[in-house]
């Protein structure tokens, strides 16, 4: 296993909107979440990262373990974020160079050659499938780059850290159906290397491309299972069988 | 919609005329108020030039005030604003920003913070009289400075350290959230966050809340009146640093009330032409916090 969450349970203010999850991750799978808006889906993501942190009135309990050993009590959180990449929802390309989003996650972990983050940058690029267009302007500044572009240029900067999971939270919302085409492409030639776990409201984008999905609803599982059960005649559960052929939610 | 006839569909009907006129008064409306706000300011630059114009040259700047205030110049008290301002915005800048970054970027919702935040707001709003009797008080008296440069210059330090901290969290506001969050997810700290996206991006803002305060400062009398502003000091002609931080000094805003005021026969253009120098001071560097901010502006990345 991955990541092994276990009764967690998360409250903003008082307000409970994870009520005791559990579940794995399992190595090298895609891992898809879907579930309709304000399930939890996003503060899950927040809670595998611990940058739920950042926010003042959440209160976390219950244990997630990343390859065994709890988030919780790792001394370095900064490396907990570097192992694991995130890619939120809309685009967000930094306000610097192609190159300088690509390069702020290896500089913030302290690696300074000009040489090494080159290689990184070229690598990572290339991996989002993002190289060849912006090779030549490396320079300008990635908030330039159209949102698809962008999208890509995110991706590149989650995967600069070397995380050992991926997770991207509705990565598609706000780009064109050809670019979250090359994206899929690009998460299925990863899975190779990675962990990917893939939120998602777009339940046909789960069946294309996830090993398993978990259908969280109002901060509960419903049900986890393959993919290939969940989006079968047969779930376990009648309220999966409904949500992902679009009856409710 | 296609039961209707055509002509009726593309007439001008009485409610498209009727909000053809209200959007042409709103226009006019809202540009007349705007010329409005220019006119008194072309009207006193211009009034206070055509008065001040008999004694305006070179020399009245660099000159020392001679016959009791009566002929010369004002250096004395344009160098005397001058120190008055640089450093009391070396007191306040620095605490300012620092303190604005922490409240903003660090500190989290809870009571002391919000009775910090408060505190900045209620002291922007305290009159300056009021902190002039507290800068007496604290610098002045409790803290033995004296009248004294640098007592005054705390207190004008005192005033505008909440407008600065205000004006500096605006700006770090106007930086998205979303940036911030993307460099988290990348296991950057909070400081490298706001030293590699949310400094550069709000550095414009910051500055511009900064320097607005220069003008602020340079124009307010009671404050220094009270604590290390005097009436007449002789100094050397063009020289920039004449006043010690013990000492005394002298500065537009008062010395402006001074002959306007406390001393008979006075030329009638040397108050107008003082005027024009304080007015001319704090135009010039407002003019360059607008081009400051430009210049950062086109710089700007998103």
């Amino acid at each position: 296993m991955a990541i092994e969450v276990e009764n967690l349970r998360l409250s903003y203010g008082g307000r409970e909107v994870l009520h005791g999850i559990s579940f794995g991750i399992r190595r090298n799978e895609i891992f898809g979440i879907i579930g309709p808006t304000q399930s939890g889906k996003s503060s899950l993501l927040a809670c595998l990262n611990r940058t739920i942190d950042f926010t003042a009135d959440a209160v976390v309990s219950g244990s997630i373990r990343l390859e065994g050993e709890d988030i919780r009590r790792m001394k370095d959180v900064y490396g907990l974020r570097r192992r694991i990449g995130m890619v939120a929802p809309l685009p967000v390309g930094l306000p610097l160079s192609t190159y300088d989003n690509v390069a702020f996650a290896p500089r913030a972990a302290g690696l300074r050659s000009r040489g090494d983050l080159d290689v990184i940058v070229e690598r990572c690029l290339r991996q989002a499938a993002l190289w060849d267009e912006v090779k030549d302007r490396l320079t300008s500044l990635g908030t330039a780059l159209s949102g698809g572009q962008q999208q890509r240029l995110t991706i590149a900067r989650a995967l600069s850290h070397d995380p050992e999971i991926l997770c991207l939270d509705e990565f598609s919302i706000a780009i064109d159906p050809v670019t979250t085409m090359r994206i899929e492409d690009v998460l299925k030639e990863l899975r190779r290397d990675i962990t990917i776990v893939l939120v998602t409201n777009l339940v046909q984008q789960a069946r294309r491309l996830t090993d398993r999905t978990m259908f969280l609803w109002e901060g509960r599982i419903v049900e986890l299972d393959t993919t290939e059960v969940m989006f079968s005649e047969t779930p376990a559960e009648r309220r999966t069988y409904e949500y992902v052929r679009g009856i409710f939610g | 919609m296609s039961t209707l006839p055509d002509a009726t569909r593309f007439s001008r009907t009485r409610h498209v005329a009727r909000k053809e006129r209200a959007e042409a008064f709103a226009k006019w409306l809202f540009f007349a108020m705007s010329v409005a706000m220019i006119v008194p300011l072309i009207a006193i630059i211009t009034y206070l030039l055509y008065r001040a114009a008999p004694s305006l040259s070179w020399e009245f700047l660099v000159d020392v005030p001679r016959k009791g205030m009566r002929e010369g110049g004002i250096w004395p008290a344009f160098v005397g604003t001058l120190n008055l301002v640089g450093l009391s915005l070396a007191v306040s800048a620095p605490i300012g920003v620092l303190a604005a970054i922490y409240l903003h970027e660090y500190s989290k919702d809870n009571w002391f913070n919000r009775v910090i935040n408060l505190a900045v707001i209620n002291l922007a709003g305290v009159p300056s009289i009021v902190h002039a009797l507290f800068g007496l008080g604290a610098f002045v008296y409790a803290a033995k400075f004296g009248y004294s440069v640098l007592a005054a210059s705390l207190t004008l330090a005192i005033m505008t350290l909440p407008v600065i901290i205000a004006s500096t969290r605006e700006a770090l506001a106007s930086v998205p959230k979303a940036f911030r969050v993307a460099c988290w997810n990348v296991g950057a700290s909070r400081w490298q966050t706001i030293q590699g996206v949310v400094l550069p991006n709000s550095i414009s803002g910051i500055l511009t809340g900064v320097i607005l305060q220069v003008s602020r400062a340079a124009g307010e009398t009671a404050p220094i009146m009270f604590t290390g502003a005097v009436f007449y000091k002789a100094v050397e002609r063009g020289d920039l640093f004449p006043y010690g931080l013990t000492d005394q000094c002298m500065a537009l805003s008062m010395h402006l009330y001074t002959v306007s005021t406390q001393v008979p026969n006075v030329r009638e253009s040397i108050p107008y032409a003082t005027a024009v120098v304080l007015l001319g001071s704090v135009l010039m560097v407002n003019t360059s916090a607008i081009a400051l901010r430009v210049w950062l502006r086109n710089r700007k990345r998103w």
